[in-house]
């Protein structure tokens, strides 16, 4: 398990204040993904997790993480796109994940992959384009424009918000 | 030291502290009358359990601290000098708190000064406030009482939740914002406070959970350790790993009870408390206690403290009686009231026994009705048992005077309020004129729970012991082995029919082996049912954490829990389950008053014909429906037409496999014959078994079943009732045409409450052409007849008469052409029925199995229609 310590950066973090917005990038599929890094808590790999009968499709299972029980969430799952989880010869998974604390709660997002984190400037910030998906659109914030790629920003309030999905 | 003693000094020292801590924000705002009912509430709590102790140098003092407050709370302007005047005063209660903690007795001394000073200071305020007229000392006549008779106690336990939800002391004095306003009087007070009290520490709940967590986290470290030290075979590390198991092990153990306290401590003031009542009732009583060792978390303790003492005030007040009226019963003058408690199955049960007069039934009876709990009919159908129950409804008592003691009208509804809160359950057992038994029953703790580890199908699963009643292994072709009626597994449990529920199937998991595994058979209040685990792995207690609040609307689940290995495993909820499983399990909950009902009314006993089918089932037939059994050589059948027939009595008759029976190609084949009217029908069966008269619950079968009406339990196994009208017209319409053509079809309407008989009379109904409608209850019917015009209804006699023949009233009101003609039904017809039967209008009544009395009854019924068209 490896964690980057976000509280250096923490001070960076709030919006509207400076120039600059940190992020954690992840990776979803080809997808570069930046999650505010005063939310993430940890970069974990979890490899037992517990699967819920009769859960929502969106959570994985239950992650002992620590001793506290977390709750986690497959991000591609959660923007709509199809999930196979292939276990290796023990029955276990390899998961990357994002700790992030959410009302009180933790919770696991399953990602991909996590790169590194990055300084962008505000002026890169962009609105999100009309024609996104309507997953997409309720999930995210904007887009920096990156020299070679573009990088969405998540909103970790609405990607946890499960029921406001439901809602919708 | 008494223990009572040690108790009065902790919680005395710890009431000071606060009383300390207030006094000083109520010099800093002494317009807040808040702070000012608190700080008087304490002073006057301390004053009363000194009373009560015994205790006079210390009841004078805060007598007199606590006439000044009662002044300055009815009005008084506040001034430094009394504030100074009251801390002094509770300076040298300390003192002497001091001392009685050191040698166990109050030492000598004279306050005289000070309560002078401190009785001045009242008349002064006094004087300020001279028209406000009442004076402070006996503000409110049940808290007096309270104070002096010792419930103070209990009113101190009240304050002592507020007090630990309130900030800790630590921190209030950390944080306080006036360090500089008394310094010295929180600096001495501290001191002071610790030397009194004994060597104990409250901590906060949350502290311990943390440590608690933080442990298991150790439990778990040391687990990958050891693991990997199995691997490496290396000495070096064996020796202090073996001693970091052993650490952790105890340090599990510690923390463990630290939550723990023995039970005793809730109750050690009881025997005072009952002493003083019996001497104030004018009765001999004695209190026995068990198990007073019996250790329950603290949390828990603190909840049933209050009901505890209520509980044995009750008991003393009401329940035993005065020594003459005992002597009159032949009962000893003293009457006994045991308290005892004990460990079982993971609960405590805590049991509140006297040898009193019990409850008085009658009157609850009355109290019931009187407060609008429920009706005299429904009252008529409950024991005295569920009677009992009534009083723990809120705002029941049955206390005909409001005594000082008891009967406030707050009683066991709080008690019970108490119990439920911390997942309890209370009951009340009471013979008259012997005595009456409460038992709580109540979980060791909250956040440890003893539960059964599962597996279904990957995955494992913490079931809670408490709804666990056994675990019953099964095995296909096992004496104990799931049978299945038409789908649904069911389990025969001595004598019971017991629904099973496949938790992997719940959790939609593929299951390890079909038919075998192990049936965890649980119970929720009444209710039982077994759920189907692949296997049992053993009983562990675990630390309960609450689901995930994206998680929290699956009933299934009711936390859960890392193991030991540190997986995280989901803890089943039984009642979930059960509620899930709905509508079978909650049906046949409802069907079973109605059920049990039948044997208290009428004891529905019907005769048996069981036989084996091809299947390997039992099936059944009411013997009443069956003409004769045979048995025929299987040349004698004569096959044609894809039918096979019998020459049977220079008949013809079809003959039907029941069920999955093979029809014999040679040697003998038993057969049932069942004959309707002209109709004659064979069915074999595999063989016959038996002739059964018994009173049975039949449990419905699914509509899509074909040829079962449902399936009871019949000499302790399973049997399905075969359902006539399924293989009647299998029979071939043809032969069945000459009977439907007598008899047009006509509209029948059948009121029959009992499911059974309204499934055994239809298909004798139906096969005989008629159009039939069944309903379940004279209301219903009422609706239906006031709808649709019927030419005959059929109506039961037996379960509730008078509904019939107020049916068959204002079925007379109808105009003559549309009026039906009403047939009464009855197992058992007198003569006295007849008669009343007649005088309702009914036109005749028949008997329920006689069935060629029913048809020809109905026929004459349309003959008649006929005529008159």
């Amino acid at each position: 398990m490896s964690a980057l310590s976000p509280q250096d950066a923490a001070s960076a973090t709030a919006p509207g204040f400076g120039n600059s917005l940190d992020y954690v990038t992840i990776r979803v599929g080809d997808q570069l993904l930046g999650l505010p890094i005063g939310r993430v808590q940890d970069v974990f790999i979890a490899n037992r997790i517990t699967v819920v009968p009769r859960a929502p499709d969106e959570i994985v299972g239950l992650l002992n993480l620590r001793g506290r029980i977390v709750t986690a969430i497959c991000l591609r799952r959660r923007l709509g796109r199809s999930v196979t989880l292939a276990p290796d010869a023990q029955g276990l998974i390899e998961l990357t994940a994002i700790g992030i604390d959410h009302g009180g709660e933790s919770y696991a997002l399953i990602v991909d992959a996590v790169g590194e984190v990055v300084r962008l400037d505000r002026s890169t910030l962009e609105p999100l384009p009309v024609h996104l998906d309507r997953v997409w659109a309720a999930l995210a914030t904007g887009v920096h424009r990156l020299a070679d790629e573009l990088l969405v920003v998540l909103d970790l309030d609405a990607v946890l918000d499960l029921d406001l999905d439901t809602a919708a | 030291m008494d223990e009572l003693l040690q108790e009065f000094l902790t919680e005395t020292g710890e009431n000071l502290d606060t009383v300390d801590r207030e006094l000083v924000r109520f010099e800093q705002d002494p317009n807040d009358r808040d702070i000012l009912r608190n700080i008087f509430r304490l002073v006057h709590t301390v004053k009363g359990t000194c009373g009560f102790i015994g205790l006079p140098r210390l009841e004078a003092l805060t007598h007199a601290a606590e006439s000044v407050m009662g002044q300055f709370r009815d009005g008084a302007t506040v001034k430094p000098i009394a504030v100074t005047a009251i801390l002094e005063t509770i300076d040298r209660i300390k003192d002497i708190l001091a001392e009685l903690a050191e040698k166990g007795q109050e030492p000598e001394g004279n306050d005289e000064t000070l309560i002078g000073e401190l009785l001045a200071l009242a008349d002064q305020a006094r004087g300020e406030i001279a028209p406000a007229p009442p004076p402070p000392a006996p503000m409110d006549p049940v808290a007096a009482y309270l104070a002096r008779h010792g419930q103070a106690t209990a009113q101190s336990a009240a304050e002592d939740i507020v007090f630990r939800s309130a900030p800790s002391p630590q921190r209030g004095r950390d944080g306080r914002i006036e360090p500089g306003e008394q310094p010295v009087h929180a600096e001495e007070s501290h001191g002071a406070a610790r030397a009194s009290g004994p060597a104990t520490l409250r901590v906060n709940v949350d502290t311990i959970e943390h440590l608690m967590t933080m442990v298991s986290e150790l439990v778990l470290t040391r687990n990958q350790l050891l693991e990997v030290s199995r691997r490496q075979e290396d000495p070096g590390l064996k020796a202090p790993l073996q001693r970091l198991s052993l650490i952790t092990a105890e340090l599990q153990d510690g923390v463990m009870k630290t939550r723990m306290q023995p039970i005793g401590n809730a109750w050690s003031k009881l025997p005072r408390i009952v002493r003083d009542l019996s001497g104030e009732l004018g009765k001999r009583i004695e209190l026995v206690t068990e198990g007073a060792e019996t250790e329950l978390d603290r949390q828990i303790l603190d909840l049933i403290k209050d009901p505890l003492i209520h509980m044995v005030r009750n008991c003393a007040d009401h329940a035993i009686e005065l020594p003459a009226d005992r002597r009159a019963a032949g009962k000893p003058e003293q009457g006994t009231i045991r308290l005892a408690a004990y460990h079982e199955g993971g609960s405590v049960t805590i049991s509140v026994t006297d040898d009193g007069r019990g409850l008085d039934i009658e009157r609850i009876r009355g109290k019931a009705i009187a407060r609008g709990l429920t009706t005299e009919a429904e009252l008529e159908k409950l024991s005295d048992a569920q009677i009992g129950r009534f009083i723990f409804q809120p705002g029941f008592s049955t206390a005909e005077n409001v005594t000082a003691v008891s009967g406030r009208g707050v009683g066991m509804d709080v008690v019970k309020a108490n119990v439920d809160s911390i997942g309890g359950t209370v009951d009340i057992s009471s013979r008259p004129g012997l005595g009456t038994a409460i038992t709580i029953k109540i979980p060791l703790t909250l956040a440890i729970i003893s539960a059964l580890i599962v597996v279904a199908g990957a995955d494992r699963y913490a079931i809670p012991q408490t709804a666990v009643r056994e675990l019953v292994r099964v095995k296909a072709g096992d004496d104990n082995r799931i049978e299945q009626i038409n789908g649904a597994p069911v389990l025969r449990l001595r004598g019971r029919l017991l629904p099973i529920i496949s938790l992997s199937e719940l959790m939609g998991t593929p299951r390890a082996a079909a038919g075998e595994g192990f049936i965890v058979v649980t119970q929720i209040g009444e209710r039982q049912f077994g759920i189907l685990v692949d296997s049992v792995f053993h009983t562990e207690e675990i630390v309960v954490k609450p689901m995930s609040s994206k998680l929290r609307h699956i009933p299934l689940f009711s936390g859960n829990t890392i193991l030991g290995d540190g997986a995280v495993v989901l803890i089943v909820d039984p009642n979930g389950v059960a509620s899930l499983v709905g509508a079978a399990l909650s049906n046949e909950a409802e069907a079973e008053p109605q059920a049990s009902h039948d044997h208290v009314q009428n004891g529905e006993r019907t005769t048996m014909l069981v036989f084996r089918t091809g299947a390997g089932g039992l099936q059944a037939l009411p013997l009443s429906l069956v003409t004769r059994l045979e048995e025929v050589e299987a040349q004698a059948f004569e096959r044609g037409g894809g039918r096979t027939l019998l020459h049977y009595r220079n008949r013809l008759v079809p003959v039907t496999a029941i069920a999955d029976t093979q029809l014999r190609n040679q040697g003998i084949q038993p057969l049932v014959i069942v004959s309707d009217g002209d109709l004659t029908l064979a069915l074999a069966v595999e063989a016959i078994v038996d002739i059964v008269e018994e009173t049975f619950d039949l449990e419905m079968a699914d509509p899509d079943e074909r040829g079962v009406i449902g399936s009871a339990v019949i000499r302790g196994r399973t049997t399905d009732i075969v359902d006539l009208a399924h293989y009647l017209p299998t029979g071939g319409a043809g032969w069945l045409g000459a009977a439907r053509g007598a008899v047009a079809a006509k509209r029948v309407l059948l009121v029959e409450p009992s499911d059974f008989l309204r499934e055994m009379l239809s298909p004798v109904l139906k096969a005989s052409g008629q159009n039939l409608t069944m309903i379940a209850d004279f209301a219903a019917a009422a609706a239906a007849i006031a709808e649709e015009s019927f030419a005959t209804v059929l109506l039961d006699l037996d379960r509730d008469a008078e509904a019939a023949f107020a049916f068959a009233a204002a079925c007379q009101e109808k105009p003559r052409g549309e009026r039906p003609r009403l047939l009464g039904l009855t197992a058992c017809a007198t003569p006295d029925l007849h008669l009343r039967a007649a005088q309702a209008g009914l036109d005749d009544i028949v008997g329920k199995f006689d069935r060629r009395a029913l048809l020809t009854e109905l026929n004459a019924g349309g003959a008649e229609a006929r005529h008159a068209a």
